[in-house]
């Protein structure tokens, strides 16, 4: 190893590669090990040493957490699907045109209301869930999906991120020059900001759905016990009682997971640079 | 900060008073479109935030002043502080606050520092960049519900694999850990998914703050001749300090916040007991019992604003203490 070399100039040692490995199987393993149980009759759960290698009755165990009557499961997984669906499109929507006003736009007071919505990203507002749910409640949403969606419809962080890559994409001179051709906001908006910032929004959009997905505690107050839970608020259905099923429970558990392994696969790349973009920002 | 200009607004100048009526609906268009839609743009975020986000926080410590119960709607009327008060008496919050605090510190330390480790090997030039930080995020992207349960099969005492594995290294191989029969276990095992989930992700963010050192420092490093470990810790770690004290206020923030991965490690999770007698039970978990299982909102009110001020000073002690030990003496 030479020294007062940059890491990033170093190649990395055999070390590293092996302790990245193992990291790596380690963040695998539960998986992997979920699709086993998954697979597996409850003898070849119940077994030590513990078997490894997937078995036949994926569709078996599968077809028994679909036909329980009282859980949903088929329900929930299109009510996840429609709730993150909508919560994406509307965050994308919302903060692209929050964050082009806040980035490209002069108006009375824009400096300050930018401050008060990176303040707003500090606040932690789970803990209003109990005045949450009264609101709801007076609303009479407790138990629709309105409760879970229309909160998520437009965040901090979305507006924030929108308007820091607009900011540093969308040259100055073009809005300026559509401007004297007499395009209005909205036209600058949907013919020179959106083309610009698609990375971003790709970005943004993985970023809410997996969050939106895997969303539980405000779910699981509002929909618990109706006939509208999401997948989350229904595998936590399935994994109470006095008699667990864990094949049957974590063939769920899988099926509402690999909509997120399918987004890992696709769009990772884009994934782990807004997560590392966030981290440079912040 | 980069602004545009905008046109130069018309209505200044006097148009020709023949084709006045046409210039000044233009005009006046005009005029709305550059002064009141970019509050439009902005205006989505700011009423969402009002209905959802402030007024519910605000509310909050109304209905924490007030006999607030789902079901008894009747007893209604100021209680004073009489919810706040008896946060101090009560048995079952000492011993949630006392949880939350074991398993956030088992989680966040182990978390942290083997985040930062590797952190540094991803920093390294490396074959495959992309797919070990790809793969560095696959618990991210993994609902904690599932992954709890799957912890939960792993964790099981006699069938579990963490048993069968300490059982090869010889501990435990007389009697097997009942991982849900005291705290230390159980702290051990909800910290354990806490770290596996959040391990990858913190290690992203420190992986992006030491891309951004610039290379002569190391450059200039060279004449105290310092080892790759020496070098973490003497160069990355003060240098990336803002990045660490953020990820320790994020995992402030969440760690005493807790709540799917000790509701779900609870064999029956609905009850939100954390535990036969409560060994796990978190906070947030009783916020939720007091709200929803015994119905009095007026209490779990309290609680939460309770819970939000902890949160508040031990961020705040953490980020002192974080700016002490990652180098801030100089």
């Amino acid at each position: 190893m030479l020294m007062g070399r940059a890491p990033q100039d170093t190649p990395a040692g055999i070390w590293a590669y092996l302790f990245l490995s193992v990291s790596a199987l380690f963040a695998a393993f539960p998986l992997y090990w979920m699709f086993v149980i998954a697979t597996s009759t409850d003898e070849a759960t119940a077994q030590l040493p513990p078997v490894v290698i997937p078995g036949d009755r994926f569709l078996v165990n599968l077809d028994e957490v679909f036909s329980l009557q009282d859980v949903y499961f088929a329900a929930s997984l299109v009510n996840s699907v429609i709730v993150a669906t909508v919560v994406t499109a509307s965050v994308l929507f919302f903060c692209s045109l929050a964050g082009f006003a806040f980035a490209k736009l002069r108006f009375r007071g824009s400096r300050a209301l930018l401050l008060f919505v990176i303040l707003t990203l500090t606040v932690p507002n789970q803990l209003g869930v109990v005045a949450l749910y009264i609101v709801m409640g007076k609303l009479g949403w407790n138990g629709t999906l309105l409760a879970v969606i229309v909160p998520g419809m437009v965040t901090a962080f979305g507006v924030f991120y929108m308007r820091q890559f607009i900011v540093n994409s969308v040259p100055d001179e073009l809005v300026e020059s559509a401007r004297v051709d007499g395009a209005t906001t909205m036209r600058v908006y949907w013919n020179i900001v959106l083309p610009a910032v698609r990375p971003a929004l790709a970005v943004l959009g993985l970023l809410t759905f997996v969050a939106t997905w895997n969303d539980f505690q405000w779910p699981l107050i509002t929909l618990n016990g109706t006939d509208y839970p999401t997948s989350m608020v229904a595998i936590s259905d399935l994994a109470s009682g006095n008699y667990v099923i864990y094949r049957r429970v974590l063939a769920g558990a899988f099926v509402a997971t690999v909509p997120l392994l399918i987004m890992l696969v696709i769009g990772g790349r884009q994934i782990v640079r807004g997560i590392m973009e966030g981290a440079v920002k912040s | 900060m980069a602004t545009t200009r905008a046109a130069p607004e018309p209505t200044t100048r006097r148009p020709p008073p023949t084709r006045s009526r046409r210039l000044t609906w233009r005009d006046r268009l005009h005029r709305f479109d550059v002064r009141y839609v970019p509050y439009l743009l902005i205006a989505p975020f700011f009423l969402l935030f009002f209905v959802f986000g402030l007024f519910p926080m605000v509310f909050n410590g109304v209905v924490a002043l007030r006999h607030w119960r789902l079901d008894d709607p009747e007893l209604t009327g100021w209680a004073g502080f009489e919810n706040f008060g008896r946060l101090f008496t009560d048995g079952d919050f000492g011993n949630a606050l006392y949880n939350t605090f074991g398993i956030f510190l088992l989680s966040t330390v182990p978390q942290l520092l083997l985040a930062l480790v590797i952190a540094s090997m991803l920093n390294r030039r490396l074959r495959g960049q992309t797919w070990w930080r790809v793969s560095a995020l696959l618990p991210y992207i993994t609902p904690i519900t599932a992954s709890t349960l799957v912890f939960n099969v792993f964790f099981s005492r006699d069938l579990g694999m963490a048993n069968w594995a300490l059982g090869l290294l010889g501990v435990g191989t007389e009697t097997p850990i009942d991982w849900r029969a005291d705290k230390l276990h159980s702290w051990i095992a909800i910290a354990t998914m806490v770290n596996w989930k959040w391990i990858g992700y913190n290690a992203l963010l420190y992986l992006a703050a030491m891309q951004s050192i610039p290379r002569d420092v190391y450059e200039a490093s060279a004449l105290d001749g310092a080892g790759p470990w020496r070098q973490l810790w003497r160069i990355t770690v003060p240098m990336i300090r803002p990045v660490v004290i953020f990820t320790v206020v994020l995992s402030t923030i969440g760690g005493l916040q807790l709540f799917t991965e000790p509701m779900l490690f609870d064999l029956n999770a609905q009850t939100a007991r954390g535990g036969a007698g409560g060994e796990w039970q978190t906070v947030a978990q009783l916020i939720y019992k007091v709200g929803w299982k015994d119905l009095n909102l007026g209490y779990a009110a309290a609680m939460s604003w309770a819970l939000f001020l902890i949160i508040l000073v031990v961020a705040a002690l953490n980020t002192m203490l974080t700016n002490r030990l990652s180098g801030g003496r100089r």
